[in-house]
């Protein structure tokens, strides 16, 4: 009880550690075993496996890196999905962030009412769970599409464009849907966030001779909601690295063009059941997440400086 | 509106009317950067709502404009006949429209309450107290976020045959317990308070947990609300997939997609399926979104 906020010293044996600490460790508790039991366990079964040609039908067999060796040096398939990937991250990934806190921090401007209703129409496609069924309606590949449609009906195409299956369109219309639903969970934190910020900051800040938003932003509004900014960058990290071209251009996509690591993953995982190969996947998928966590949360250190 | 009429004749001049009451009356704003802010707001709100209102428009529209060329946003003669087929689909259907709902209000409800409090308990301790295990148990928090549930599916679906889980709907509920971004959040707004609150409520003689219920807990309610959000997003839209078997215990969800997912010939009532599966939701966000906004006015943190 009385320790509660020191550093923790590490002589004090664990004993008289969990007793002294009592509260802080039950409170963790009930969380920890459902985390352990569900989180825990099955992320280190699949590290393990990752090492092994475990395909669920038969006993797994030790193969050491040969899953690793396959993915980079055997899997050219593999190789076109990490750079359709890597580009479906770095535009997504950004532009999606910064528009959720741009837009965010504009509606906190706005009045409580009209916020509200904004706030909805953006976050609307979030919550449409079948986001992708309307789009693959507006971009179908026949005439009864609505963009083919239209266009047609307005004499700019002569015939169907086909949307979803010309390698040409298809990565473009990936970043068009996944920019239109990029103001999710990021994007309501941002809102939360910045209702948090402490009014009289903002009101010491003008006397202090800031005389415009745009300053109120950067030295007084980003620096005080730097945790909120990092989970934000963390849910774009996630979102954008998980993107997967499959649920609009189907699998396999024409020429692999929206070929992503997650449909890569889907395909070895739960179709060809390889789940030795699917997990060194998604192990590489995780070692590109934490590393560019780790980037991002550089960058974002220096807001506000 | 009274009140906004009254400002607009006290300041004089309608253009500064608008942007006082644009701008909540802030002095520091200028007219330029906030006709600028509303057009950009005002250009994505249109992308936005554009697919999602051909979404509503469709599910009213009768079967001969759902395939009429060129096809329109909105329908020219609006119809509830597919929601009439819904209902008597619906009241068809060997198993009661009434028992997804309920084992969708039981998901929800018992998921949602101990999820947030499950996470806030947890996410307490981690912003505010040192601990032992501390540094190691953040880290794994955030990076669970990271690791790709394709692969855990296999080994998850094993730990719920050993637990004896699998076909009811707690295979659904327990694992939501473990979900790590609402704790997250939580534990990252809870970083932002001053300690000095806590420590006024030590010195009361509050103990740990009631720290947290009655003083940690009402401050960060917007972040409550939003990890309910999509908490309650999740629960909602889960169909029960690989876990539920057991036709009487699945999800309204579940119903509602097998519909969505029927052929051409009911392309009308799937439609209507799906506007109602976007609802609710909808429903629930307008109402915690405000609630958010009168807790924001009532606890004295904003102006």
């Amino acid at each position: 009880m009385n320790n509660r906020g020191k550093p923790v010293s590490k002589k004090v044996p664990l004993l008289t550690e969990l007793r002294t600490k009592k509260e802080v460790y039950l409170m963790i508790l009930p969380f920890s075993l459902f985390f352990i039991v569900f989180v825990v366990a099955p992320v280190l079964f699949s590290v393990v496996m990752s090492f092994t040609d475990y395909n669920v039908i038969q006993s797994p067999g030790f193969v050491g890196l040969d899953n690793y060796i396959d993915l980079f040096l055997n899997d050219s398939l593999f190789l076109k999905a990490l750079q359709n990937t890597f580009v479906m991250a770095v535009i997504v990934g950004p532009v999606g962030y910064m528009l959720s806190f741009t837009m965010a921090w504009m509606l906190c401007e706005l009045p409580d009412k009209l916020r509200v209703i904004m706030t909805v129409i953006l976050y609307g496609p979030s919550l449409a769970g079948n986001a992708y069924v309307i789009w693959t309606l507006i971009f179908a590949d026949d005439s009864t599409g609505f963009a083919n449609a239209r266009l047609m009906s307005m004499g700019i195409t002569d015939g169907a464009i086909l949307w979803l299956h010309d390698a040409k369109y298809m990565m473009t219309i990936i970043l068009v849907v996944q920019l239109w639903m990029s103001f999710g969970v990021g994007f309501l934190s941002f809102i939360a966030g910045l209702q948090g910020v402490d009014r009289s900051l903002q009101e010491a800040g003008m006397v202090d001779g800031i005389t415009n938003r745009w300053q109120e932003l950067w030295y007084i509004v980003l620096p005080s909601m730097k945790p909120v900014l990092l989970f934000g960058a963390i849910m774009a990290i996630t979102g954008a690295f998980s993107i997967s071209g499959s649920a609009l251009t189907g699998f396999p996509s024409t020429g692999y063009a929206t070929h992503s690591i997650v449909d890569h993953l889907t395909d070895y995982g739960t179709t060809r059941l390889e789940m030795g190969y699917a997990s060194a996947i998604a192990v590489v998928l995780f070692v590109l997440m934490v590393g560019c966590n780790r980037l991002i949360q550089k960058v974002l250190r220096k807001v506000g400086t | 509106m009274i009140k906004w009429f009254g400002r607009i004749r006290s300041t004089g001049g309608f253009r500064k009317a608008f942007v006082r009451y644009i701008t909540k009356g802030r002095s520091n704003r200028s007219v330029g950067g906030t006709a600028f802010l509303l057009l950009f707001i005002l250009a994505f709100a249109i992308f936005a709502v554009f697919p999602v209102a051909f979404m509503v428009g469709n599910a009213f529209k009768p079967m001969r404009e759902l395939y009429r060329y060129p096809p329109t946003v909105l329908p020219q003669n609006p119809t509830g006949q597919n929601f009439k087929d819904l209902l008597v689909y619906a009241s068809e259907s060997l198993v009661p429209f009434t028992r997804y709902l309920y084992n969708t209000g039981v998901l929800v409800i018992l998921g949602c309450l101990g999820q947030i409090l499950l996470s806030a308990m947890a996410a307490f301790p981690l912003a505010k107290s040192e601990f032992r295990g501390k540094k190691l148990m953040s880290s794994m928090v955030v990076y669970a976020l990271m690791f790709s549930g394709a692969v855990t599916a296999v080994p998850n679906y094993l730990i719920l045959t050993k637990l004896g889980l699998v076909d009811s709907l707690w295979a659904i509920i327990l694992p939501s317990f473990a979900s790590t971004l609402g704790l997250y959040l939580m534990q990252n707004f809870m970083e932002m308070l001053p300690d000095s609150l806590i420590e006024a409520a030590k010195i009361d003689g509050a103990s740990y947990f009631r720290t947290l219920v009655s003083i940690i807990m009402p401050v960060v309610k917007p972040a409550l609300m939003t990890v309910f959000i999509f908490t309650f997003q999740g629960l909602w839209g889960n169909t029960g997939g690989s876990v539920l078997y057991t036709e009487n215990i699945k999800p309204l969800s579940y119903m509602l997609s097998r519909i969505a997912s029927t052929g051409i010939a009911r392309q009308g009532m799937a439609s209507a399926a799906s506007l109602l599966s976007f609802f609710i939701p909808v429903l629930i966000f307008v109402v915690t979104q405000s609630n958010v906004m009168e807790t924001m006015a009532t606890s004295g943190m904003k102006d």
